[in-house]
């Protein structure tokens, strides 16, 4: 059938940041496909110049509001990794626990905020107030928990105060363990009702083989703070070899660079670590995700939201085991750091240059900084997650589009973007995004 | 009473001051009887034209928003500043400090022609705001007391005062006493002392006090030795385009 359309998604909803969907097909042949980004450039890698590596924390989390805590963790661990000081057992611990506390806060306000609208038919949270009440009060509240947890931990789940370079500038008293375990332990049926929800959630039936990129190692744990680099299509790299699974390049529709790596693109988040860790995630999880049918490897990217909701409960349960770990084994407290952008000079600084690569929600996010010997900042890189999925997302409309050109136009556009907002894309990280523009001609 | 239209809008930011809205938890529920949102795109497809408060996120860096912002301003019956970035300039405003060119070409190199960016303002520098919601994130008690000053139609008057009032009253040690600079002597309260409750120093995020102790922060600077550039560069954090406002000024 030859059909016209034209696409134009401005100023996508319901996605962190600003971006547009532009679709052209003539006479039934897709001649344009793409998602525009149209952030505000922000500049962090120019600005980061000059400053210390103990301010880089702190400034590199204002990148995103959402996922905070994971650029502050792969911040620190880029600065930690250049000026070659290494962490207390008890520091990583406790920063694997604020991570948890980042995927299950951010997955959880993906999952029924953003997500659960358009599976429900309506265009917001909103309308569900009234007509899902109990939903929507269990989804903020289980925000709000996750929100509490880092409360305590940090100061704050918006811009973390106290985890900086060398380790937490407070630690958890014995009441602040109970607390927090309190908070999560309560969480557990809240959790439940999320997964008998999800199951009666149908997504759309669409697949396109691709590359799935995330942190592996040689361990039996699920790797999030730590790991190599690994993809689907057998690539194993050490961290700081980042580049060669990025190649970014610039394109002209989006202030947010492209990247790709064995092939023309491909995906990173919770639907790539499901397929390249599945088998080390908590046995609670991998009992989900085999009672939803959801199988390494899946190439339907609209069940990233899927393996979101396994991670939840991966999250919850790995959060608890650490916090009951901490209850019987106790707190070091001599090892809290003191602050002060070492103004004391307590952690010897060389020249270095240091990579960071975080599991955070929306897939593997990288930092790096090359510092001179005062820890000053002569360079930085920072490859959000986003930025790696963009590419990927633009081969998926590419196929999808022709599959469904004999839908009608309201229902093109809204698979469109119910796609976008499958990756949960971070468009304020990768620089902001999404629009979908259909062209009448 | 009929329940004003809001209007959230985001320009150069993190999104994080939008995301305090929604760690309210269920008491955010109480907030929306009060108000009507009608715009929010973070996370709402919903949209209007037509609301009579719009409470903005983040710093003005293009043309494009300069001209966004003069529309939102011509719509809005009260507009509220929402967060360092919009009430300061926030970390934007790091960028001020390099030349423009120079700074696209280093993040973008060949791809900086598709890219316009002017100088970070924060809002007022470009349209009247009638409130602030100061702070990197707000502090959502403070937003909580603005919106009720809103709903009641009397005034807000951010805290003029240094931080160190608050954090002496949460009994915090002084960071000074510990041999540590903290921006807290000479930036504005209504934080409750967030940062150096948790054991971090005041990084200025509120902006600095209209009529700082000039003399008492000299002597604490001559005391423990400290160089009167560190603090201007701590400063600089989120407040540098607090020097656009003085250029101005000049005759």
């Amino acid at each position: 059938m030859a059909k016209n359309i034209r696409v134009n998604v401005e100023y996508l909803t319901r996605v962190e940041g600003h971006g547009n969907i532009v679709v052209n097909v003539k006479d039934g042949k897709l001649e344009e496909c793409r998602l525009d980004v149209v952030e505000s450039p922000r500049f962090f890698e120019g600005m980061l110049r000059g400053r210390t590596i103990f301010e880089a924390q702190h400034i590199t989390s204002r990148i995103c509001g959402i996922c905070a805590c994971g650029h502050s963790l792969a911040s620190i661990q880029a600065a930690e990794d250049a000026i070659g000081f290494k962490p207390s057992e008890q520091t990583i611990k406790l920063r694997k626990l604020l991570l948890h506390q980042e995927n299950l806060d951010s997955h959880i306000l993906h999952i029924y905020l953003l997500v659960a609208p358009d599976l429900l038919g309506v265009k917001s949270f909103v309308p569900l107030i009234d007509s899902h009440n109990k939903v929507v009060r269990r989804a903020l509240r289980m925000k709000k928990n996750c929100n509490d947890v880092c409360d305590i931990l940090v100061g704050r789940h918006v811009h973390p105060i106290s985890a900086i370079v060398g380790g937490f500038t407070k630690l958890p008293k014995k009441e602040d363990l109970d607390k927090m375990l309190e908070i999560l332990t309560a969480m557990r049926p809240d959790m439940e009702a999320t997964i008998e929800l999800a199951k009666t959630f149908k997504f759309p039936d669409f697949e396109r083989d691709t590359e799935y990129v995330a942190l592996v190692n040689d361990s039996g744990e699920y790797p999030l703070l730590e790991g190599d680099l690994g993809s689907t299509d057998g690539l194993r790299l050490d961290k700081h070899e980042y580049k060669k699974i990025t190649n970014e390049f610039v394109v002209p529709h989006s202030s947010a660079k492209h990247t790709k790596a064995s092939r023309s693109s491909y995906m990173v988040g919770a639907l790539a670590r499901f397929n390249l860790n599945y088998k080390k995630l908590h046995p609670k999880a991998i009992k989900l995700a085999d009672s939803l049918g959801l199988k390494p490897v899946c190439c339907n990217p609209f069940l990233n939201t899927v393996a979101q909701l396994i991670e939840c409960v991966h999250s919850l349960e790995e959060s608890i085991e650490i916090l009951e770990q901490f209850k019987a084994k106790g707190v070091n407290y001599d090892e809290a750091v003191v602050v002060g952008i070492n103004e004391k000079g307590t952690i010897p600084v060389r020249a270095g240059n240091g990579v960071g690569a975080v599991e955070v929600p929306r897939g593997v996010l990288f930092h790096n900084y090359e510092i001179d010997e005062k820890g000053k900042i002569i360079n930085a890189n920072c490859i959000i997650p986003t930025n790696q999925n963009l590419n990927n997302i633009e081969h998926d409309m590419r196929k999808m589009v022709p599959e469904i050109l004999d839908k009608p136009q309201d229902k093109i556009t809204l698979l469109m973007e119910m796609l976008v907002r499958a990756y949960d894309p971070c468009i304020s990280c990768s620089t902001h995004f999404l629009d979908v523009k259909f062209v009448d001609r | 009473m009929k329940k004003p239209r809001v209007a959230f809008f985001d320009f150069t930011c993190c999104e994080g001051c939008q995301l305090q809205v929604a760690n309210f938890g269920e008491d955010l529920l109480d907030i929306l009887n009060r108000i009507d949102v009608v715009t929010f795109r973070e996370v709402m497809s919903e949209k209007s034209d037509k609301y009579d408060i719009a409470i903005v996120e983040g710093s003005i860096t293009t043309e494009h928003d300069v001209e966004r912002i003069k529309k939102i301003r011509e719509t809005a019956k009260i507009l509220i500043a929402y967060g360092s970035c919009a009430t300061i300039g926030g970390v934007n405003g790091m960028k001020n400090k390099f030349d423009l060119a120079e700074i696209k070409n280093y993040v973008y190199r060949n791809g900086a022609k598709y890219f316009e960016t002017a100088e970070t303002r924060p809002l007022h520098q470009v349209v009247k705001v009638d409130y602030s919601v100061n702070g990197c994130p707000v502090y959502r008690p403070e937003f909580v007391k603005v919106l009720k000053a809103v709903l009641a139609g009397i005034p807000y008057h951010v805290p003029d005062y240094a931080v160190c009032g608050e954090c002496k009253l949460n009994e915090n040690e002084c960071m000074y006493d510990k041999g540590i600079t903290c921006l807290g002597p000479i930036t504005k309260a209504g934080c409750n002392s967030w940062c150096v409750n948790n054991g971090n120093i005041c990084y200025g995020c509120r902006g600095m006090v209209t009529n700082p102790a000039r003399d008492g922060e000299a002597e604490i600077l001559r005391k423990y030795n400290i160089p009167l550039d560190w603090i201007v560069n701590k400063m600089d954090m989120y407040n540098k385009p607090r020097e656009l406002e003085k250029q101005e000024k000049k005759p």
